[in-house]
Formats: structure tokens, C-alpha cells, sequence
């Protein structure tokens, strides 16, 4: 499960062994071939571009971070009523639910970005209504259906998580909070969904980091995030491996802060097993 | 002793999961003050007659009356009843402590937290009020220490005994216990036993579902033994224990000792 993978990733990349024991022989064998390596890459290759992209790699990550945090915040809003008429909906609406997280996981993010972009992207404009609209300055930049599709897609795959956690708080608080006097708004708001929030934390955690390897994609129609600058790069400096190796280590520095976030968040309540 | 006001009062109760008929017409009646134990062999239908006094079960047939007021029923359509008014509910259920077998903290906050959340989130208790209420509680069940531990990290026991502080924090005008020791370590069942019993002494009204017979004979006034969904025998547990009339509690008795 997903669940599981993402919290070796956390163990990872934050239980760094500490004091002492980084110290062991194969430890400092290890340490020292990293530093020769990153001597090399620094010495060898070359970075002289970098200056003057420095602002523009700066806007890209702004961009990357902002198609991020909002498709992951508004995925999540549309993930948690995914997951809960999955558990107690009616049962259209489960179906329906059901439907939609199903389609939108069995099918390529890629593809339906460019549905959105180039199917529904090109239809509006045939429309006078929707070109003379308040929305149409919006719609005709191509960012919308970025986060769109992303959110969309961010909103299926969490659906499905909340959909697990909302089912597996245990039934005797829910009891419990019933017991007590809670109305079924406050037994929800109180106790189901922040139990089940907290219950998915490992998971959206390695969910989010894979929304932000996700999120690239959306230079395949026109939005400059950091990987469309680093393109760029390539295109006019004719280098291959520099950029992509930034590139790297500008997604491998977002996932580290991302997963330290997340892991700060678990610890704010320590759990005992599962 | 019959002067007393009636804290509940529940007439004819029945109860029906599908074709299998749990409650065959349950009436008991609690005063301010007492201190009921419902005994019985498993499958008598005493936990889900403790249930059905809170509507966390819904009788098929009957009323529950607590503190003179009944709760409205209506008919759901499908041979059972269900509350004409929800608010009513809630609003009786918010003044029971409820105390389960398998303490049902809530995981995610801690003791304290636990103990504030009914008294500051249902009966709008100011919050400063309700911690320095709730930490009088926890010191006499003896959890001071642990008030800003989570569930998770605490025994059985302390679990337990920070539940029954749980329900102790609404000032509830009656307690139930359903089954609060039988999923601990015998060893934790004694604290929890103890917490119970001071309540008793205090005089406090509670109808406890129990199969520790001892502890029953010591700390109830009343005994009420269910079998087969109706009460077979009930009285002061001097008579109930020492000179049982019905053949079944005469076997159940024996069964235990």
C-alpha cells in the first residue's frame, strides 16, 4: 500500500543517525565519495549560467510551489466529501464518487491535462457567452486547467485514501461522541474527521510529494513552472546534464521540506502501533 | 426510600434484531441514588438494555424515561422505533456518562482533552471552567500526572478510569457502566473497581452492567438478573445472592462461584 511506502520514505529521509554512529568506517567511506562526487560536479561542469537564470529558476520553483500547494489544498477539500459518501453516502452518490475516483486514477494525468487544455481549452472559445465573461481573461491562459486537472487528479487519489481512513476510525468513538451528546455535524467535525485526518497523515504526505513530481507536467502546455525554465536552459545553452541535475536537486530539496513538515505534523499527536 | 424522585424509568421495553427478539419487555425503574447492577449470563440482553436507555440501541417497543422526561418516539417505518426528536436525544445523552467496555477515548487528544470536549463542545461550558473542573476529576481517579498524555500511551486501567473521568466532567444525573472491566488485564480491574465504588458511596445514581459478581453484592442496592431478554429475579443483593428463588439464578450463581 502507498501508506507503507511513504512512511519508509519518511523514516529515511528524516532518522538521520546521529553523533556517533555517522562516524563508522563505512559511513565515512560513503561520506567521502559523496564529496568527491559533488567536488566534480561542481569543478568539472558548468555552472556559469547559473547567475543569470537565477531569477527566472526562482519564479519557476514560485510557480511549481503555487500549482502545489493549491491543487493539493483543493484536491483535499474535494477528497474529504469524496471519501465520506463512500462510507455513508447514499448510494448514488457513492457510486458516483466511486466512478469518479475510479476513472480519474485508471487514466494518465498527461491525458487528461490535455483533454482539459485542448479539448475543453478550445471549445471555450467558439462560445461569444464565455468570451465576453468575467471568466474568459482566466480561461484563455493555460494555468487554469493545470490546476484544474491536478486537483482533479490530487482529489481521486485522495478521495480514495479518505476513503480508508474515514472507515477505519474506530466505531466506539464514533459511539462514544454519540454518547455524549454530539450531533451528527459535531461528531464529524470533533472527532471523525480529525481522527481520519490524522490516520491519513503518512499517506497524503507521500501523496503530496508525488503531486509535486507530478506537477511538470503542466509545462506540456505553456505553464512555466521550474522544469519549463530549466527546458528553456537547455535550449539556449545547449547543456544536458547541468540543468537536469539542478533540476534534481531542486525536487529532491522540496520533497526533504515537505516530508520534514509532514513528519512535524504527525508528531504533534504521538500514536502507539498502528 | 420510595421517596426518592425516579431518575429513569423504563417501561416495557423491547428489542429485535431482525428475527431474533433480544428484550422481551424490560421494566426497571431507578431513583436518584440507587446503584443498580444488571447481571447475567451472555446474550441475556443486558448491554443492549443499558443501550437502549441512551438510544445508542433503538428499542423496538417501549419508552425510556429519564428525569421525568420521556423520550418522543415515532415509528421508523419498519416494525422499530426511532427518536421523533433528535435534539431531545442529544440533549438527555449530554447529561448521561456513559462509560463502555472498551473505554472509547478519543484517540486524538489527550486525557484532558478528552475529559473538557463533551463539557466545552455540547453543554458550553466556558473552557477555562471545564479544565480546572476536569483536573479535580482527574486527581481523584488519579490522573493528574497523565492529563497531557494521549489514550494510546496509557494501561487498560488508566484508560478506563480517565473514561469514567470523562463522563464524570458532564455531571451526569446517571451514570452507565457497560462492561467497564471485562476488557482489561485482571490485574487493572481492582483501580477500576475501586473509582467505581467511591462513586457509588457518594451516592451518585448509576446502573452498572457487570459480571463482577463480588463487586456487584458490595456496591449496588439493587441486583437485577436478565435472562433470556427479561429480568428473572431482582431485589437487594442480600436476597439475590444468598437466597436466590428462580432455578436459572440459582445455576447462574453457582456457575460463577
Amino acid at each position: 500500500m502507498s501508506g507503507e511506502t511513504s512512511t519508509i520514505e519518511v523514516t529515511a529521509l528524516t532518522d538521520l543517525p546521529s553523533g556517533r554512529d555517522l562516524l563508522k568506517p563505512h559511513r565515512i567511506a560513503l561520506i567521502a565519495i559523496a564529496a568527491v562526487m559533488v567536488f566534480c560536479i561542481a569543478w568539472f561542469m558548468r555552472w556559469d549560467w547559473l547567475p543569470e537564470y537565477a531569477g527566472r529558476l526562482a519564479q519557476g520553483v514560485w510557480v511549481t510551489l503555487l500549482m502545489l500547494f493549491s491543487t493539493a489544498s483543493l484536491g483535499f477539500l474535494f477528497a474529504v466529501p469524496l471519501g465520506l459518501v463512500q462510507v455513508t453516502g447514499p448510494w448514488p452518490l457513492k457510486m458516483l464518487a466511486k466512478g469518479f475516483c475510479t476513472v480519474i486514477r485508471g487514466t494518465p494525468l498527461l491525458l487528461q491535462l490535455w483533454l482539459l487544455y485542448y479539448g475543453l481549452g478550445s471549445l471555450f472559445p467558439q462560445y461569444p457567452e464565455i468570451r465576453q465573461s468575467f471568466l474568459w481573461p482566466y480561461l484563455r491562459e493555460a494555468w487554469p486547467y493545470g490546476v484544474a486537472a491536478l486537483t482533479i487528479s490530487f482529489a481521486a487519489y485522495e478521495g480514495e485514501v479518505m476513503r480508508g481512513a474515514f472507515a477505519g476510525v474506530p466505531a466506539g468513538e464514533l459511539e462514544a461522541a454519540r454518547a455524549y451528546g454530539m450531533s451528527r455535524w459535531k461528531v464529524f467535525r470533533r472527532i471523525w474527521l480529525p481522527r481520519a485526518v490524522h490516520r491519513a497523515l503518512p499517506t497524503l504526505n507521500g501523496e503530496t510529494v508525488l503531486q509535486l513530481k507530478s506537477t511538470p507536467l503542466v509545462a506540456t502546455i505553456t505553464v512555466v513552472d521550474v522544469y519549463a525554465v530549466i527546458s528553456k536552459i537547455r535550449q539556449t545553452t545547449y547543456l544536458t546534464y547541468e540543468p537536469l541535475l539542478f533540476l534534481a536537486l531542486i525536487y529532491l530539496c522540496l520533497t526533504a521540506i515537505l516530508v520534514v513538515a509532514f513528519r512535524t505534523l504527525e508528531n504533534k499527536i504521538p500514536t502507539r502501533g498502528a | 426510600m420510595t421517596d426518592r424522585a425516579e431518575a429513569i424509568a423504563v417501561e416495557n421495553l423491547h428489542k429485535r434484531f431482525g428475527p431474533l427478539e433480544v428484550l422481551k419487555g424490560v421494566s426497571l425503574t431507578a431513583r436518584e441514588g440507587d446503584v443498580i447492577a444488571i447481571i447475567g449470563g451472555s446474550g441475556s440482553g443486558k448491554s443492549t438494555f443499558l443501550r437502549c436507555i441512551n438510544m445508542l440501541e433503538l428499542p423496538s417497543a417501549g419508552t425510556v424515561t429519564i428525569h421525568g422526561e420521556q423520550i418522543a418516539m415515532k415509528k421508523d417505518g419498519r416494525g422499530g422505533l426511532m427518536p421523533a426528536d433528535r435534539r431531545q436525544v442529544q440533549r438527555i445523552r449530554s447529561r448521561l456518562g456513559m462509560v463502555f467496555q472498551s473505554f472509547n477515548l478519543w484517540q486524538h487528544m489527550t486525557i484532558l482533552q478528552n475529559v473538557i470536549e463533551a463539557p466545552v463542545h455540547v453543554l458550553g461550558v466556558a473552557r477555562a471552567e471545564a479544565i480546572e473542573r476536569a483536573e479535580t476529576i482527574l486527581r481523584r481517579v488519579g490522573l493528574f500526572e497523565k492529563r497531557d498524555a494521549y489514550p494510546a500511551f496509557l494501561s487498560g486501567g488508566q484508560q478506563q478510569r480517565a473514561a469514567i473521568a470523562r463522563a464524570l466532567a458532564v455531571q451526569p444525573h446517571v451514570m452507565l457502566f457497560d462492561e467497564p472491566t471485562s476488557a482489561l488485564d485482571p490485574e487493572l480491574v481492582g483501580e477500576v473497581l475501586s473509582v467505581i465504588g467511591d462513586l457509588a458511596k457518594e451516592k451518585r445514581t448509576m446502573i452498572l452492567v457487570t459480571h463482577e459478581m463480588k463487586f456487584a453484592r458490595n456496591v449496588a442496592n439493587h441486583i437485577v438478573f436478565l435472562a433470556n431478554g427479561v429480568i428473572e429475579e431482582q431485589g437487594p443483593p442480600e436476597e439475590i445472592f444468598g437466597a436466590p428463588k428462580s432455578e436459572r439464578l440459582k445455576k447462574f450463581i453457582s456457575s460463577i462461584h
